[in-house]
């Protein structure tokens, strides 16, 4: 039993009482909602006759089904249209905050939340999405939840919660050149699997981590779900601040910040902190991860050879045939060389502006291969208008990458950004699952986004590092 | 829908094998499916993209089969319902026939959502899980009985023993697994909540 971490502390705080059935009923400090996995609960609460019981709590925006080309309404496809329509009820008739695309402020859940300052250290967040987990970068205990659980935080501002042990995970070492935040967190889920994380909470700590930026955090915590973990955390610290000052709520109420810091350093992690297990990995010996099958816990290091399904455990193996044969590729071999036909950079992973500073830096003076679509779609209306006041998306224009509007996008092809037939995409997003970039017969390789600027100029899976020396001659 | 909610002790009917590890929210429901605002009719687009090729024609898979149309009680294995939150997927199977689902083990949105709808997700050991999927091919009619209270799954002549989390037997077996009401008779105790949390403004 973890004792001292983070997550005891904030669980403590938050809870409200035990339930009947062993579980806690936990106060929800923010809830974000979106337009896919919220319009049911609005229904649920109607059939009760129920109100939302803190508007002012709930924050919603538009990301999975909101097209980033022409954004003019009526949209062109009816269900995104009838969708949008539904959200936009609900939140007004609830009162309920919108960061609606006419606002600028619209994008992907999970980065509004952050850009806005609504993320907070030691506060607890719950979105109808998985990759809640992202705001575990600042100290919170952030959570995916389904609809009905929705339903609930809608009429109560709680839900119902079993305490799950902690899992440190520590990342010693120095990150080497070309070696980014989600290489760190494909390897961990490589390392401890799809399912290591059930039953955990992981906190990130380490010499690594504490050396990446909010955002690199934000990849970190984001993927947490793919190991199976619903939550991911990483102590707030100085660089965790200075992100905070800059955010419209402690722009707008300064006294806040020196109100808040000392509850924000009372929360972090003891010193002596009990856990339940400890995990360590040397980040200097990563080198840049790209996955190869059909999970995001089948990757390898760029340099490294496909895994023989022989080669690994007994209950991977079945999973790991069906990948290759699926992908088309080879054990023994490298990814290297893989031809893709799709380059997407966006999700809510990696579409926030050092991700798209890194990339645009990658493809300046380059130009995409000609069998190659590729698209960039910021996390967020802020993060398009700031990469466009640095003149990033005249870069990727200039290249041949198309400059989108902000949105979950070809992530999961909500909307019309999908793959087609059997294309391969090489991808900043966070799951290779079959089917998931919206052909079941499509190709997803996950890399970091210079990786996939590399993979666009190329048309085929490259290594970054080796790029740079080859072609600015 | 009203607040009396009817206990889950017991689930009988017969099988549907699905097999495979790390089998994601997205493979139970693709999310062009997902384009509405109710959960209604999602029943039919459960495994989708498994179950149809391209011109819609029907794929080998489980649950296309005749002897498997009537099945209450799914057996998958590890890892099952990885991915995506979204409840969309135990709904399209909940309104395919889904009662029970017993695995090796589940992804915790996934099992969370599944408590929701008071359907138990039952685990056993990978051994239990293969013969039992096997007995199921063999015996495609017979019933399994799945006891939530005890933690045992009935099938022809032998019951084996599997686990239910604690809190999920509790929900299910005394009928408080539907938590608005629940949590709601609690407001006061919210509130009071939210006034002592240093970030929340009065």
């Amino acid at each position: 039993m973890s004792k001292g971490t983070l997550y005891d502390k904030v669980w403590e705080e938050h809870t409200v009482s035990e339930l009947p059935t062993g579980q806690t009923q936990l106060f929800c400090g923010l809830h974000l909602i979106h337009e896919v996995t919220s319009p049911q609960a609005f229904g649920m609460l109607q059939e009760r006759d129920l109100e939302v019981a803190y508007p002012e709590r709930t924050h919603a925006t538009v990301d999975h089904i909101v097209p980033t080309s022409d954004q003019s309404r009526p949209f062109r496809d009816d269900a995104a249209e009838e969708m949008m329509a539904e959200l936009e009820q609900n939140v007004r008739d609830s009162g309920i905050n919108f960061s609606d695309p006419t606002s600028g402020d619209q994008g992907i859940v999970h980065v509004i939340g952050p850009e806005q300052g609504l993320t907070q250290p030691g506060t607890t967040i719950v979105c109808g999405d998985s990759h809640t987990s992202t705001h575990g970068a600042f100290g919170a205990l952030a959570f995916g939840i389904g609809t009905s659980q929705i339903r609930d935080v809608l009429a109560t501002q709680t839900v119902a919660m079993e305490k799950k042990k902690v899992r440190k995970i520590e990342v010693t070492g120095e990150l080497g050149p070309g070696v980014e935040a989600k290489d760190v967190i494909l390897e961990i889920i490589r390392r401890l699997g799809t399912e290591g994380g059930v039953g955990y909470v992981y906190e990130y700590a380490g010499e690594a981590i504490e050396n990446l930026d909010m955002e690199g955090r934000m990849s970190i915590c984001n993927m947490s779900i793919e190991g199976g973990a619903r939550a991911g955390y990483i102590n707030p610290d100085e660089t965790t601040y200075e992100w905070l000052k800059q955010t419209d709520y402690f722009q707008e109420n300064p006294e806040k910040f020196d109100e808040l810091k000392p509850y924000w350093e009372s929360i972090r992690s003891d010193d002596d902190a009990e856990y339940d297990d400890v995990v360590t990995i040397d980040g200097s010996e990563l080198e840049p991860v790209v996955t190869w099958g059909t999970t995001p816990g089948q990757g390898v290091g760029i340099t490294q050879p496909i895994p023989e399904p022989e080669d690994l455990p007994e209950e991977k193996q079945d999973t790991a045939r069906m990948s290759q044969e699926h992908m088309g590729v080879e054990p023994g071999e490298t990814m290297e060389g893989y031809e893709i036909d799709v380059a997407f950079l966006g999700s809510c992973t990696n579409a926030r502006m050092p991700d798209l500073r890194r990339a645009a830096d990658v493809v300046k003076g380059r130009q995409v291969a000609d069998s190659v679509r590729a698209m960039v779609v910021p996390g967020s209306q802020r993060v398009k208008a700031a990469a466009e006041a640095e003149g990033l998306d005249e870069v990727f224009k200039d290249a041949g990458f198309e400059w989108r509007e902000a949105g979950c996008s070809m992530c999961l092809g909500m909307n019309e950004d999908q793959l087609e037939g059997d294309e391969a995409s090489a991808s900043s997003s966070n799951r290779n699952f079959i089917g998931r970039q919206g052909s079941k017969d499509g190709r997803t390789v996950l890399m970091n986004p210079r990786m996939v600027a590399a993979a666009a100029i190329t048309g085929e899976v490259t290594d970054v590092r080796e790029l740079k020396e080859v072609t600015t001659a | 829908m009203t607040d009396e909610i009817p206990e889950v002790e017991y689930v009988s009917g017969s099988g549907v094998p699905i097999r495979g590890n790390d089998i994601d929210t997205d493979q139970i429901i693709p999310a062009r499916f997902m384009k509405v605002v109710t959960f209604d009719g999602l029943g039919e687009f459960a495994f989708f993209d498994q179950r149809y090729d391209e011109n819609d024609d029907t794929k080998d898979h489980p649950m296309n089969e005749p002897q498997f149309q009537d099945a209450s009680v799914m057996v998958v294995n590890a890892n099952f319902g990885c991915g995506s939150s979204r409840e969309h997927a135990p709904q399209a199977l909940m309104r395919w026939g889904i009662d029970a689902i017993i695995g090796e083990s589940f992804a915790e949105i996934f099992a969370g959502n599944c408590l929701a709808l008071g359907i138990p997700t039952v685990t056993a050991d990978h051994e239990t899980i293969v013969e039992l999927q096997e007995w199921v091919d063999e015996n495609p009619d017979g019933d399994i009985d799945v006891d939530v209270e005890a933690e045992t799954v009935t099938y022809g002549d032998k019951t084996v023993e599997a686990t239910v989390d604690d809190a999920q037997r509790k929900a299910l077996t005394e009928g408080v697994w539907d938590t608005t009401a629940l949590m709601k008779s609690n407001a006061d105790a919210v509130a009071e909540k939210a006034a002592s949390l240093p970030y929340v403004d009065d």
